[in-house]
């Protein structure tokens, strides 16, 4: 891992407006930064903001507020978005939570995973578009047998891989990954996570990865980031992260992982946490190197 | 404690253009009143169609080849849906995986409820109606419900709507409640109330449980018993202190160590390889045999029969006979963590 600093995400705020008068504060001066060749997690209960984050990130949506700095260049500013419009565009590439729906049903493997080449009319490296999608296939473990077949005939598990694939045609330099395996089975979810583990140690990808599921989080991610009603609540290496939750909706969230011990689990009591309480307002303080949390203002 | 719920040889088959499908194989298990049994495996190994089968809410196409069904100590297997339709909800009744689509999103749940609530007792109307449709949403932990009964599903959140999916559940006091998933829609601290909903409702109205999961970590919390599926049969079963602590059976030990629970400082996780084989034509012998890195040579062609371990826990696997090699579980014997 380098110490360079790939996506800065600064005092980002985004706000769904529901009427006139109400809108909704998705996301609230949240603030990370992702080295290069690190997964940086984000976790946090639905409705959290994670997904806006990421969104906000692969720039679908304009943040209301904040700065968000990839390799130096604000993406929120529409004029330097349009002069490198090209590089972010193939360096970026997002995975979604539910591979049924974001693979076309109608297209056959082969088609999905360089369909991105011929949006972006790159020659490709390796001869024929067939033959890039092919390698592609290799590089996330699928058979090449599976390029004619159309999604529905692939499992959970082969659909996400295809999902994978067509991310990495581009070969990009950070993947954000959106709940990629909150949808399949528990062997399938360790050959997901496994491959993403390979990705980055072997071939230095940025992750940022979003999840729910903590136990996953803690085996996969180096940094942690903890999100509570659009509020970055808390942020640490794993280790430091699981070892000492200073705040209580984190350590809240950490007693609810279950343990593969009956005897234990139905003698464990869950923490309790009620976040009305909480004002949300403050700042991120450092309690030690690298760990921070949302401290609140009396 | 008396047998509730008994499932004897049971073998349901899918016919489809391609062929038959044997989507559950020869099964048995038994349900004793205010019990948990969970029932594990991959998507795809039956458990689902096992809990319909027994409910009869499967379509047409399917069949149940042979086997017997019995409830409360009626045989069930031969009842057409007239006698069934007297069955369900009130002997047992069934919450979906996905509270989203098990919902009407164009009915209020106070009138989803109370819709549920007069199946069963027809003459309940006006402020009774209520009275009791509150009584139900209080007992599943939804808080304020006269208030929130007037409010739809879009209104609620995942944890609060599969609430409100297991108040319609037990609207006609059911003695068996069939879980499909319950959790994998919600995120891990929903799940964490709901597993202790369902266990605190077990405690306090004796409901006994099926509870279908593909993921062993949350079994812990909520089970008896557990039964662990493959390829529509009935792999092991027991109680789930022997399933954890003792397990036997290579898929179980290979659930297990699936768990990024039990991976922790290693640098990949476990994985099963291969996948589970198709049940159109299910393989000759154990069908796990290929998967299985202890597989011996007569796995690919002799079923094993199930062996008892002791008298809660079975476990069907060549592995276990006495002539087979002495082989050190991968997993078990707790201490994790």
């Amino acid at each position: 891992m380098s110490e360079e600093i790939l996506l800065d995400v600064r005092h980002l705020t985004h706000v769904f407006p529901l009427t006139k008068k109400i809108a909704v504060k998705a996301v609230d001066d949240v603030s990370f930064q992702l080295r290069r060749g690190e997964i940086f997690g984000l976790v946090g209960e639905s409705g959290s903001g994670k997904s806006t984050a990421a969104r906000c990130v692969m720039n679908i949506y304009r943040p209301y507020g904040g700065s968000i700095l990839y390799k130096g260049i604000d993406t929120c500013d529409p004029r330097a978005f349009r002069a490198n419009r090209r590089m972010l565009q193939t360096t970026r590439q997002l995975i979604f939570q539910d591979s049924n729906s974001s693979l076309n049903q109608r297209m056959t493997v082969c088609d999905i995973i360089s369909e991105p080449l011929k949006l972006q009319k790159i020659t490709p490296p390796r001869g024929s578009l067939r033959a890039e999608a092919e390698f592609q296939m290799y590089y996330v473990g699928l058979d090449a047998g599976c390029l004619d077949k159309y999604p529905a005939e692939l499992s959970g598990g082969q659909r996400q891989r295809v999902a994978i694939a067509r991310a990495l045609a581009m070969e990009p330099e950070l993947l954000v990954a959106d709940e990629p395996v909150a949808s399949l089975d528990v062997s399938i979810q360790a050959q997901i996570v496994n491959l993403f583990k390979h990705l980055q140690q072997e071939h230095g990808f940025s992750f940022l990865f979003i999840a729910h599921d903590l136990a996953m989080v803690e085996f996969l991610c180096d940094r942690v980031g903890v999100m509570y009603r659009g509020r970055l609540v808390e942020t640490a290496p794993t280790a430091e992260l699981f070892a000492h939750p200073r705040h209580p909706y984190t350590q809240a969230l950490l007693s609810a992982i279950p343990v593969p011990d009956p005897r234990r689990e139905r003698n464990r009591r869950l923490l309790e946490f009620h976040g009305e309480s909480l004002s949300l307002a403050g700042a991120l303080a450092e309690v030690s190197p690298q760990h921070f949390v949302l401290q609140e203002e009396a | 404690m008396s047998e509730l719920l008994e499932v004897k040889n049971l073998s349901v088959s899918f016919f489809t253009p391609a062929g038959e499908v044997q989507a559950v194989r020869d099964v048995s298990f038994s349900l004793r009143a205010g019990e948990v049994l969970a029932v594990v495996g991959e998507s795809g190994c039956g458990k689902s169609v096992l809990c319909k089968s027994i409910m009869k809410l499967l379509p047409q196409t399917s069949k149940i080849k042979s086997g017997s069904i019995t409830v409360n100590g009626a045989d069930i297997t031969a009842y057409r849906e007239r006698d069934m339709h007297k069955l369900r909800g009130k002997l047992f009744s069934m919450v979906f995986q996905d509270p989203m689509t098990a919902l009407n999103p164009t009915m209020s749940i106070g009138a989803q409820i109370g819709e549920a609530v007069r199946v069963h007792q027809p003459r309940l109307s006006g402020p009774a109606l209520r009275e009791r449709v509150a009584e139900l949403m209080t007992l599943v932990g939804i808080q304020n419900p006269k208030e929130r009964m007037a409010l739809y599903p879009y209104n609620f959140s995942g944890g609060m709507r599969q609430r409100s999916v297991m108040a319609i559940a037990l609207a006609g006091n059911p003695s068996i409640l069939f879980a499909d998933e319950p959790t994998t829609a919600l995120d891990v601290t929903v799940q964490a109330q709901i597993l202790d909903l369902l266990r605190d409702l077990q405690q306090r109205l004796g409901t006994a449980t099926v509870f279908v999961t593909h993921d062993l970590g949350v079994v812990a919390r909520v089970a008896d018993r557990v039964a662990v599926m493959y390829a529509g049969k009935i792999v092991e079963t027991g109680t789930a202190e022997e399933i954890f602590y003792d397990p036997r059976h290579p898929y179980t030990w290979g659930l297990l160590r699936a768990l990024p629970a039990l991976n922790r400082g290693r640098d990949s996780l476990y994985t099963i390889p291969g996948m589970p084989p198709s049940l159109l034509h299910p393989p000759a012998g154990d069908a796990f045999a290929c998967r299985n890195a202890y597989a011996l040579a007569i796995d690919y062609e002799e079923e094993p029969p199930m062996f008892p371990i002791t008298d809660t826990h079975y476990a069907a696997t060549w592995l276990l006979d006495k002539r087979a090699p002495a082989i050190e579980p991968p997993v078990g014997g707790g201490g994790y963590v």
